[in-house]
């Protein structure tokens, strides 16, 4: 069975139980509208501070629900003993890095797609540069999901992983943090050709820490 | 007959403490080996370490010829395990839970519905595992085993939580291994019931001793068993380091 395929098996499988369990649409989706929705009660929409600051609170948003997505991926393998299973159906590393990764980013992405609407609605955003807004989206969430694919296997089996999770994970993705906010600024402020660099940026991080991921998940899963 | 498991002064480590203390053990083709011993004996661990899931401290351990300090996942394939948990998925039902491991162990899924059908879980076969009895997840776990069609079948306690019908499916499945091409190692406190099934009885004490039965002739049916106890010398690991 080619790599491709064990990654599709296991996203299938991943995003069956949870289109199956509702987690991501009734708490992971409710969490980041709640944080976008507390952002607008704290700071006033009244002098346009929140459509300038519209990028950075829609990807702080995120970034804090993807927390819960991959902190979910793996807790599902905790339930009776499921990762020996999968360790015991002697599937390649990096597809299993891949498939889960690929899961998650599909995840991420549908829920950018409704932090971005209630973005827009409750911060009063102009939206333009549309091309620029999806591909930075695309690179961000291809970087967010490989990285915490990865620390979240670092992660597992260690006893307090729901709190060791965001602590390593968190510094590590402020590039992607960085990046997805500052092409989205320039995207929603009619500039996109100066959001190429960041674009680039997250391109970078993404191909890097997906090509981490395919060499060391393997040998960290065997070991969590 | 050709060995398909093979180990030599095994030690295994959980944490720092050694749960196998130099086991010895050799597993011919087609045989169906009862490990017997006391709690914390090792024989869960032994059947881990069989499976590649617990690296090999010292000593030596190979499966299908694969040396498992060089390569714990190539074996995998041709193996299965039945442990204390079922290995499942809460959220997914029991025809998706076996058809996942089936794909994931490269077969087509084709045997699914005949594993259903074997284990009894037709009825059930649309629920997902999370609204399964205790006996019928112990079932299912016996199921995600079989559908991988394994050459070796490591079934840990396979007897616990398992009704009267269960046992009954569970002795029909491991009388019939060695016809289908199988070598079954099991542990139980079930003495009774799984010497009636086993060709040889291998016991484990502290992981530091094994104390063998002869050989019976594996068959088709299951064949009583003849006592004769021999012991193997066991080296410690601090011994080994001096």
């Amino acid at each position: 069975m080619s790599i491709w395929r064990e990654a599709g098996l296991v996203a299938g499988k991943d995003l069956r139980i949870e289109a199956r369990s509702r987690v991501a649409v009734s708490q992971i989706l409710p969490f980041g509208l709640i944080v976008i929705l507390l952002f607008a009660f704290a700071l006033d929409p009244d002098r346009g501070f929140l459509a300038r600051t519209a990028p950075g609170l829609f990807w702080i948003a995120v970034l804090l629900a993807s927390l819960l997505a991959i902190g979910r991926a793996f807790q599902t393998e905790e339930q009776h003993n499921a990762r020996d299973g999968l360790r015991l159906a002697g599937l390649d590393g990096a597809a299993i890095f891949l498939g889960k990764a690929g899961a998650i980013a599909l995840e991420l992405l549908a829920l950018e797609i409704v932090l971005g609407a209630g973005v827009v609605l409750l911060y009063n955003v102009n939206v333009h540069g549309i091309a620029i807004l999806i591909l930075t989206s695309v690179a961000a969430t291809i970087g967010l999901a490989s990285t915490g694919t990865l620390y979240g296997v670092l992660a597992a089996g260690i006893r307090l992983r729901e709190t060791l999770l965001p602590l390593l994970l968190l510094p590590v993705l402020a590039p992607v943090m960085l990046g997805a906010t500052r092409a989205f600024e320039d995207g929603l402020e009619g500039a996109p050709g100066n959001a190429w660099p960041w674009v680039a940026l997250l391109g970078i991080f993404a191909v890097l820490y997906t090509a981490i991921g395919v060499l060391a998940f393997g040998p960290l899963w065997e070991e969590s | 007959m050709p060995l398909v498991v093979r180990l030599r002064s095994a030690v295994c480590l959980l944490g720092r403490f050694p749960a196998l203390a130099g086991v010895g053990l050799d597993v011919e083709a087609g045989e169906i080996v009862l490990l017997a011993g006391p709690n914390g004996a090792g024989k869960t661990t032994l059947l881990r370490l069989i499976a590649g899931l617990v690296p090999l401290y010292s000593g030596e351990a190979s499966v299908f010829d694969t040396d498992l300090t060089v390569d714990r996942r190539a074996a995998r394939r041709r193996l299965a395990l039945v442990g204390h948990e079922t290995f499942c998925y809460d959220d997914l039902t029991v025809r998706e839970n076996l058809r996942f491991v089936a794909r994931a162990s490269g077969g087509d899924g084709a045997t699914v519905d005949s594993t259903i059908d074997r284990l009894g879980l037709a009825a059930v076969a649309d629920l997902t595992h999370r609204k399964l009895s205790a006996g019928q997840r112990r079932r299912l776990a016996l199921g995600t085993a079989i559908v991988r069609d394994p050459e070796l079948l490591l079934l840990d306690e396979p007897h616990a939580g398992l009704d009267a019908d269960g046992r009954a499916v569970l002795h029909e499945i491991v009388a019939a291994a060695p016809g289908e091409g199988r070598t079954v190692l099991m542990a139980s406190h079930e003495l009774d019931l799984a010497r009636a099934l086993a060709t040889r009885e291998v016991r484990v004490d502290s992981g530091q001793t094994n104390t063998l039965s002869p050989l019976n002739p594996p068959t088709m049916a299951p064949t009583p068993m003849v006592s004769t106890e021999v012991s193997i010398p066991v080296e410690s690991p601090e011994a080994r380091q001096r």
